[in-house]
Formats: C-alpha cells, structure tokens, sequence
C-alpha cells in the first residue's frame, strides 16, 4: 500500500516536473520542425537565473513569500533573452536548411551556451532551497511530502491547460495551429509566419527557463544539468508524439510513473526505464502516442 | 575521369603512421592511437552521412566496443591485442544488427535521437552495474601481443602500429563498398529514396548493411581505445562522446575515407591547445567552430583539400 502510494505521487510529482520541461520542446518541434538541443540550456539558464536571484532576494530579507515571484520572473526574463536572441540572431538563417544541420546548429549553440554559464555563474553548485523550505510537508497516507513538490503539479497541470487554451481558443492561437498545420497555406492567409516562429520560440525558450527555475530549488544547480534534461524531455516527446501537448502530457504521465514505479521496485532499471519505454512506443507506434504519421515525400 | 588515388594515398599515409608509432615520441603517438580510434567510429557516421543519417548515438556502440575488451579482460583473463580488437567490432556489429531492423525505419532526426536515446540507456545500464565499477568504470589489462610482454613503451607503439593498420583496411573497404552499387545508392537515398525504391533497391536494407557498418567501426574504435587509455567507464556512452563524433564528422566532411581520421588528428590536436590556452571554453570553442562549419565550410576540411587539388588535374592531361 506505502509504496503503491509512493508511486503514484512521486509518479505525479515527476510527470509535472518532465511536462513543465517537455512542453517547451514540443511546442517549438510542432511549429517549426525545430528540435532545439539548446531547450537543456534553457532549463540550465532558468534554473541558474532563479537560483541567484532567490539567493540575492533573500539575503536582502524581504517578505519570503515574494520570492516566488521573483524565481518566475528571473526565469522569464533570461528566457525572453536568450529566446528572442537567438531566434533573431542566428536561427531564422537556418530556416529551409536540412532538418539534420539545423539540429547540429541547436547542439553547437547548446554547448557554446555550457560555457557561457561557466562564465556567468562558475562551476560552483548554487542552492536555492527556500522556496522549498517555505511551504514545509504534508503527509500523504503516513509519507512525508514537500509541498513544494506537489505543488509543482498544480503549477504544471495550470500551465498546460493554460497553454492548451491559448492555443485551440484564442485567435492568435488558432493562427498558431494553423501554421503547425500548413506553413504555406498560412503565408497564403495572411499570416505572419515569420513573426509566429519568433514568439514561438521566444514561448518554448520562457518555457524551458521556467522548467529549470521551478526545479532549481529542489535540486542543486550545477554545470551538466542541461544535458541531462534534453534526453530526458526528447524522450517524453516522442512517447507522446512530437509536436503535440496532449502528447507531452501523455507522454510526461506515462515516463513519470515508470520512473517512479523503477525507483520503487527494480532501482537497476531508474535511470533506462523511461528510454526504454520510448523504443517500446515506437516499435508498436512510430509517430508516438498523439503523433501524426507524416506522408512520405515523392 | 580522373583515376581514382585513395587507395595509393592511404598506403602512403599508413605507411607514414607507422613510422610516427614506431619513432615519434610518446606523446605523440598517444594523440595518434585516440585520433585513429575516433577516426574509426567517424568514418562509420561517414557512411550514414552520405545517405543524410546523422546517428547521435554512435557513443553506444564505442562504448560496447571497450566495455567487450573489458569484459573479456575480466572472464577469460585474456588480453590479446589482435584477439580483441577483432572481438569487439563483432559484438557491436551484432547489436547493430538487431537495433538496425528498428532504427532503419527512421530517418532525419528521428533517426538522430533515437540512436541517442539507445545510447543513453547503456549508459543508465552500466552507470547501475557496480559490479562493472558504476560510474568509475574498471581499468583495462595491458595489451598483450603474440609473444612475451614488451615493456608499457613498446605495447603503445605496437597497439598504434595495430590501430593504423585497421585503420587502413577500414578505409580501403568502406571505400571499395562506397564505389559499389550499394553504396552509390547513399546519394539517391539522401534525395529521394522513393525513387530508390521504384529502380528496384531496398532502401530499408541498404540503411541496415549502413547502419551494421557503423556500428563495427565505432566497437573497433572503442575496443583501440580502452586498451591505449587502459580504462574505460560509463562516460563512454554518454550522448555528449556521441556529440563529439558528430562534431568531428562535419569538421572532416564526407569527401573521402581519408577525411574522417584527418578530422579525428585536427580535433585531438584542437583540444589538445583549447585545453591549454582556454580551459574553460572548450565547449564554447567546440560550439563556435561546428557552427562556422555549417555555415561557411558545409563540406568540412576536406573539401579544402579538393579544392586546392582540383586545379592541378584540369592541367593535367587524362
């Protein structure tokens, strides 16, 4: 009973935290066939950003309670930068290139960005537990649990369904889907393609950097973070199928219980699980859960 | 046409590495032995790259190429430098045999991360393995040649003396199957691979025998270079080796056999300063010359080199 408990809520607590971070990179796949290795440097400058900004904002002993939202705006703000910057300035002369380069070009600019955080923040570890201290535990069936981490649910489910409600009931959003589902055809009605690829991306880079933030006070925030987190969201992208948010949700909720239920019962298998529970969707669906199979071209 | 002068020119060059194994001093022919060895594993991205495949994921089978040189270390207390280094290939060609039914319906970067995701769970495997020694890995057993031990100077020449050899025979195959029909269909697959299909080929196949291919050379590459480092650990399989392939793929470009191991000795010879002069932004310099490459130099050093030779043949008489 304790440990199917436990696998249920660190399952949970787990899928938010991969949905906050897969969510970006699917967003930015789905609307420009971009997959962005540089997303781990994303969550990587959130986390950091946050991690110090807390840390200023506490030592200059103001209300605790704010410290919430100067996390999320630190992360917001250095997602906006880098986002918009790099969209800008590098990666709109790629577009139309083979898919394979303009993969390399996100893995070049994800290990130039490695070293700009070196540069930046140093190879220290920054710990930025308040935040997490703040809320103190609740018991959940005789387990002890941070409310930190389960309030990381509530905070991935309301940005999700946020995201999701921007996109299929808001007009910009539907002019969104439109280009995800014909980039030519919505040149041809108007749109502004070019702008839609520069907020998307700025959107996936603010979301990547709110991922690491949210993380950076249960972790501690260190050089390499970034590559591990990539595989990681990759991986829940395409059990769900690329592209899609229902599937990054899907696919969050399916790898954050196999985690779980890894660490739990067979501990060998914690680190491989979810990568091997990708390869198993694709021998049986290679599109993914949610994913449209693309049509080969003549 | 011009007559074809790769076979010829890798005789020579084996020829000149022999000489560097066999005189040059000790540090030399280390950074020799790890370039050869990565050479290896490139000139296998080669061969997918050819057909627009760009495999993330070749750190699994360089690290299933060393990890058999320990394993076997280990169980059969051999360590035979001929006995291994042949061993090793055969066990990664076998698992890219199997994955390859799998990968082989992939393609663009697809194909890419999916090759990465099967490295990562090796890696998650033998990170979990403490009777492999977790994350510090174990150490290797000295190669041992036909005969009595030489001494650790001479096994590190003679293991580079080894390792230049296969090198040659790995060239002047891959480059007697990219003359062949088979490998001429790279080219069309990149293109169109319909098309491919229509004229009567597998292209499902074709990426399969591609993809085995690969996979022997990156385990020989891996098995060279356990036993020249004399350890070996989890870092072997980890998606950011896999990255560093890739990275000297696109420096050494896709011209000729000879590229991938002129690639490998700039890239050894790069970290070799970066690591002295910057030691903090190797990465930053890594990332800084991949994206100049795209962007200005597409075709990688070689093309360079054609460059600067193809002059020279309109001149002359055919």
């Amino acid at each position: 009973m304790t440990t199917t408990v436990a696998i249920l809520v660190d399952g949970a607590v787990y899928a938010s935290w991969l949905f906050l971070v897969a969510l970006g990179l699917t967003l930015t796949f789905g609307v420009m066939k971009i997959l962005n290795i540089a997303h781990g440097s994303f969550y990587a400058i959130g986390a950091y950003a946050a991690a110090s900004a807390v840390g200023a904002y506490v030592q200059a002993g103001l209300s605790p309670a704010g410290g919430y939202l100067v996390m999320a705006g630190a992360a917001a703000i250095a997602g906006v930068v880098v986002g918009y910057g790099l969209e800008r300035g590098l990666l709109r002369f790629m577009y139309g290139r083979d898919a394979v380069l303009v993969l390399l070009v996100t893995y070049a600019v994800f290990l130039i960005l490695d070293d700009v955080m070196l540069l930046i923040w140093g190879a220290n570890p920054y710990i930025a537990y308040q935040p997490d201290m703040l809320l103190g535990t609740s018991t959940v069936f005789t387990l002890p649990y941070p409310n930190y981490d389960l309030s990381l649910i509530a905070v991935a489910a309301v940005i999700g369904s946020g995201l999701w409600w921007a996109l299929s009931r808001t007009r910009r959003g539907k002019m969104l889907l439109t280009v995800i589902h014909d980039r030519e055809m919505s040149t041809f009605l108007g749109i502004d393609v070019a702008k839609v690829f520069t907020v998307t991306f700025t959107l996936g880079a603010v979301l990547g950097a709110l991922g690491g933030a949210l993380t950076a006070p249960i972790i501690s925030v260190q050089p390499g973070i970034g590559a591990e987190v990539i595989v990681l969201a990759f991986a829940v992208v395409v059990i769900g199928g690329m592209g899609s948010i229902v599937g990054a949700a899907v696919g969050s909720l399916a790898a954050g219980f196999a985690h779980a239920a890894a660490v739990h019962l067979f501990p060998q298998a914690e680190l491989f699980v979810i990568y091997a529970l990708m390869s198993l969707v694709l021998i049986v669906r290679p599109q993914g859960l949610f994913g449209q199979a693309q049509p080969r071209k003549i | 046409m011009s007559r074809d002068r790769t076979l010829p020119g890798l005789a020579v060059a084996t020829l000149v590495l022999l000489g560097v194994a066999a005189a040059a001093p000790g540090w030399m022919v280390f950074t020799l032995v790890v370039s050869l060895a990565q050479g290896l594993v490139v000139l296998g991205l080669m061969v997918l790259w050819r057909a627009g495949l760009m495999s993330f994921g070749q750190s699994l089978y360089y690290a299933v190429g060393g990890y058999t040189v320990g394993l076997i270390n280990i169980q059969f207390g051999l360590s035979n430098a001929l006995l291994l280094v042949l061993a090793a290939p055969a066990v990664a060609g076998l698992l890219a045999f199997l994955l390859g039914f799998l990968l082989a319906r992939y393609r663009d970067i697809f194909f890419s991360m999916l090759t990465l995701a099967f490295a990562m769970i090796l890696y998650g495997v033998l990170v979990k393995s403490s009777t492999l020694g977790s994350t510090d890995g174990f150490s290797i057993l000295t190669p041992s040649f036909l005969g009595p031990h030489p001494g650790p100077d001479a096994t590190q020449r003679l293991l580079t003396g080894l390792a230049a050899l296969i090198a040659l025979l790995a060239a002047a195959l891959v480059h007697r199957y990219l003359k062949s029909t088979a490998g001429h269909l790279a080219t069309a697959i990149r293109d169109n691979e319909i098309r491919v299909e229509y004229l009567g080929y597998s292209v499902h196949r074709a990426i399969h025998v591609k993809y085995v291919l690969a996979g022997i050379l990156a385990g020989a590459g891996g098995a060279i270079v356990a036993m020249a480092i004399g350890h070996i650990d989890p870092e072997m399989a980890y998606w950011t080796t896999a990255g560093e392939f890739v990275f000297v793929a696109i420096l050494a470009g896709a011209g000729s056999v000879a590229a991938p191991f002129l690639g490998a000795i700039l890239f050894v010879v790069l970290r070799t300063y970066a690591a002295q002069y910057t030691p903090h932004l190797w990465h930053m310099v890594l990332g800084g010359t991949l994206l100049l490459f795209i962007v200005f130099l597409p075709d990688g050093v070689w093309s360079l080199f054609e460059r600067a030779c193809r002059p020279l043949k309109r001149r002359a008489p055919s």
